[in-house]
């Protein structure tokens, strides 16, 4: 039995150790908010924070979240970063979204005002097929400046 | 386990509207749906109703990936409703002929329903001012709708859309010649930016795609695929498969007759009670596959065939004045052949469905661009009548075309009709790769004959690519007269002869439309040719691309003897010359074209195209570092769409455009080996990443009141053109074969 803390709630599990984080959280407890876009941690779409820090929840087995904190999009509540995607308009078709916020909120926390490289760096690893990608730089900057 | 069910099989069944509702039909949809509907004439095509609490109910009958259809189409309806946007709620439609053509491809959402929708929300608007005049005893005349209510102009009185509804339900459907419309100075919210409908359900993981979708007692199954396409199975060992945790059987999906079309390919599905564990029983199972006759095929041997079949005489597809004359006559001949491999649509969400099919009836929730060909797929899948497949729409991760093919659908019903529950089907992204409906890979090879002056007197454009058309029929061998639509025979140069062929290929996977089609590489090949020539005349390029189109005017192509399919009706969307100039005049001025100081290794190219009846034009500039590492910094893109709805839209679709065609042109490439693809996830098929895509694209829209156009994919075709332009520019390097990530540039 594994127990999980997802979004400050505890989550008991009897299933195979070895499942990904993701499919937990979609499969079983129902938190279909991380999405499933590589199974490889290539495209960030599954992003979610462990003890506060970004992690591809597709190549995370839930032992290994045992015991940590697991916030995902639904736990995160309203975050400076949700208005500025809305002021940007950054979203398209929106299925990576959620994995982008995880991982500036992330980037965020560890850099409050970040540069255009540090935004490189942060969020190289989450793909946006639709391509707004300046979108995302700019709301992450205004959220940046709203945080300061 | 804990039941989750995000989609109440009661809500998604019922009508979009209670009882009460004041509901209205229209009665003019576009000419390819006219058919249906005339054999259906009790069948309301219904797309606006209002509650009597003022709740204004639209119906978002095309599909949202992206684009923002579910939110613009609507909104033409609520603005010539008067409706205020803050109390409309979208259903979205389910697959049903009764909405018209639900195929969201083609980029034709906009420019198909922007009348439909004007006219359902003008008759909405006349019925409830008539109801009003009724109520109050005056005139009609003296009734004016405005945001929301219905307002009697001589006395001030006020009676909301809401306390309306019911009288208006009773009123008959005004004629359309009666309408009056709104002037474009009336217009509350078309030409204004808005923000898509579920923006905030998207940014807080609400939204529901077709990834999402789970009703009670669903299980799920991943499917094993023969390799190569056609393959048949020879055994299949599930030992091994049924001992993973969470597995529960496996399903022997039938092989597809050809040819494929929107079948299930077939193979062998694993059924487990989650994902993941679909996931490892496929990776443990043992299917023993008869490659069968494709497996003789191998990109890099294809690539030489169709190399050498771009060098020979093909049928000839447009042919005007004499073009071996000229170029007996030219002082000057260049020739140059182009190539663009493969490619997959990588959207970000895999395909998935899930099916329910009982009592003879199959219910599907699915992330697809066109439910009704989910209806005809799944009724010849699992022998019912298209009437019984109720195709629920969800958002979709992403389409550009891949999900107009509903192959994954027909697993879901097949699997579910057999389990006798209901079935989700998720393909990994390695089967989102493998067996996707691929763009086609195309050789091209140009001719031109310039005179003194450097201008062309003769052209010749020759483009040899397996067609589209071999996805549904046989033994295809030649181009679509869509495919040669898309920049082979439409190409707008002012050129003495000029001649256009298609060559013989065999198509060995499946080939699909995938955002902007056979553009991409007609575009690429012929805008890049124009600038060899712009070099080899001494010219600046954006100077002899303006030439080359020559004087504003009317590409008559039909009076040229040219048989060519416009995506739209030719006298409403002529080939517009001038247009095209303005658009390239344009891009230029504003990213300072000749003008603008660029630092050391960057350059500027321009390309100019027109398709979905929009024309683009647009500016890269290009950065290449000393070690050959390429950036783009800045990209500017004119475009000329006609009337535009949502601006900031329009803009959000051409800076997406200007990544996927740095996608496409930097590093894009599906090859195959003895008939299986080699690529399999986004290590081997990257797609730009935001420290590889263009820092920033301007986009700048033409203000027109020409009607409206395309304006999700012709900003794709231009990009690489430009780009491999810039490149020529800052290296002296000319790209002739795409992507430009597998040659060197130093």
């Amino acid at each position: 039995m594994i127990t999980l803390k997802i979004n400050g709630a505890a989550h008991q599990f009897d299933g195979d150790p070895d499942m990904p984080l993701l499919w937990y959280l979609r499969d079983v407890a129902g938190l279909t908010g991380s999405k499933f876009g590589c199974g490889m941690g290539l495209c960030g779409a599954c992003t979610v924070h462990q003890d506060g820090v970004a992690i591809r929840s597709c190549v995370t087995p839930v032992r290994s979240a045992a015991g940590k904190e697991i916030t995902t999009i639904e736990g995160l509540g309203d975050h400076p970063l949700h208005q500025a995607w809305a002021a940007e308009n950054v979203a398209q078709c929106g299925y990576c979204q959620v994995g982008q916020i995880m991982q500036a909120a992330s980037l965020l926390k560890t850099k409050p005002k970040p540069t255009d490289k540090d935004i490189d760096d942060a969020m190289a690893g989450n793909i946006c097929r639709c391509g707004t990608y300046q979108r995302i730089r700019a709301a992450i900057k205004s959220a940046a400046k709203e945080h300061a | 386990m804990k039941t989750i069910d995000n989609f109440s099989r009661r809500t998604f069944l019922r009508q979009s509207f209670g009882a009460g509702a004041f509901v209205l039909g229209a009665r003019f949809l576009p000419t390819a749906a006219m058919a249906t509907l005339e054999s259906a004439v009790f069948s309301p095509n219904v797309f606006v109703g209002i509650k009597s609490d003022g709740t204004v109910l639209i119906v978002a009958s095309r599909s949202e990936m992206g684009t923002s259809s579910r939110t613009v189409v609507p909104l033409i309806l609520a603005d010539e409703l008067e409706a205020d946007w803050k109390r409309v709620k979208i259903e979205q439609a389910i697959g049903d002929a009764k909405y018209g053509s639900q195929d969201t491809d083609g980029s034709h959402s906009v420019r198909d329903f922007f009348p439909v929708m004007q006219e359902c929300g003008a008759s909405a608007r006349t019925m409830l001012e008539q109801a009003a005049a009724k109520q109050w005893n005056v005139p009609a005349s003296e009734c004016k709708a405005s945001f929301h209510q219905v307002i009697h102009t001589p006395s001030g009185k006020k009676l909301g859309y809401g306390e309306l509804a019911a009288a208006a339900a009773k009123l008959p459907v005004p004629d359309k010649k009666q309408l009056v419309f709104k002037k474009k100075s009336e217009y509350r919210y078309i030409g204004k930016d808005f923000p898509i409908y579920d923006l905030a359900d998207i940014t807080h993981g609400k939204a529901i795609f077709g990834m999402d979708a789970k009703v009670d007692g669903m299980v799920y199954a991943s499917v094993e695929h023969s390799p190569v396409l056609g393959g048949k199975i020879k055994s299949v060992d599930n030992k091994d498969a049924l001992q993973v945790r969470g597995v529960s059987q496996t399903v022997v999906i039938p092989d597809f007759t050809p040819p494929h079309a929107f079948q299930a390919l077939g193979g062998v599905a694993v059924i487990a009670d989650n994902t993941w564990a679909a996931f490892q029983g496929r990776k443990k199972l043992k299917v023993s596959w008869d490659p069968g006759a494709n497996a003789s095929y191998t990109s890099s041997e294809y690539k030489k065939e169709l190399q050498a079949t771009a060098r020979k005489p093909g049928k000839v597809v447009r042919n005007f004045g004499d073009v071996d004359k000229g170029f007996a006559g030219a002082a000057k001949t260049l020739e140059a052949d182009y190539y663009v491999p493969l490619l997959a649509h990588a959207q970000m969400e895999p395909v998935a469905a899930v099916a329910d099919f009982r009592d003879g009836k199959c219910t599907l929730w699915a992330p697809v661009q066109n439910p009704q060909a989910v209806q005809d797929t799944v009724a010849a899948a699992t022998g019912i009548d298209k009437k019984d497949v109720i195709c629920n729409v969800t958002l979709l991760g992403g389409g550009f075309g891949r999900k107009s093919k509903p192959d994954f659908c027909a697993e879901a019903a097949i699997l579910s009709k057999q389990l006798g529950k209901p079935v989700k089907v998720v393909w990994s992204r390695e089967d989102d790769t493998r067996f996707d409906y691929y763009h086609s890979v195309d050789a091209m090879y140009l001719k031109a004959g310039l005179d003194k002056g450097g201008k062309p007197v003769a052209w010749l454009q020759r483009s040899v690519f397996p067609s589209i058309d071999s996805t549904f029929a046989p033994n295809v061998k030649y181009a679509g007269t869509g495919e040669l639509g898309m920049g082979l025979i439409d190409t707008p140069y002012d050129i003495a002869n000029l001649r256009a062929e298609n060559g013989e290929a065999v198509n060995h996977v499946r080939i699909g439309w995938m955002r902007s089609v056979a553009n991409i590489y007609h575009a690429f090949a012929i805008c890049s040719f124009a600038d060899e020539c712009a070099h080899a005349a001494g010219r600046d390029p954006k100077d002899y691309l303006l030439d080359l189109i020559g004087p504003p005017r009317i590409v008559d192509l039909k009076a040229q003897g040219t048989e060519y399919a416009n995506m739209g009706p030719i006298e409403t969307y002529p080939i517009d010359a001038g247009r095209l100039r303005k658009v390239i005049e344009l891009a230029a001025e504003k990213a300072e074209w000749g003008k603008r100081k660029l630092p050391k290794g960057h350059a500027l190219g321009i390309a100019a195209h027109r398709s979905f009846l929009s024309y683009i034009a647009t500016v890269v500039e290009v950065a290449v570092g000393p070690d050959g590492k390429i950036s783009i910094p800045r990209v500017d893109t004119a475009v000329d769409a006609g009337m535009i709805v949502n601006p900031d839209r329009v803009k959000s679709q051409f800076e997406g455009a200007a990544v996927f065609g740095a996608s496409l042109a930097l590093m894009g490439e599906i090859t195959a080996t003895n008939g299986k693809i080699d690529q399999g996830n986004f290590h081997n098929y990257p797609v730009a990443r935001i420290n590889e895509a263009p820092l920033v694209t301007h986009v700048h829209i033409v203000d027109s009141d020409a009607p409206p156009a395309g304006v999700g994919e012709p900003g794709v075709p231009p990009f690489a053109p430009a780009l491999c332009n810039a490149i020529f520019a800052a290296t002296g390097k000319r790209i002739r074969e795409l992507p430009i990530g597998k040659q060197k540039l130093v």
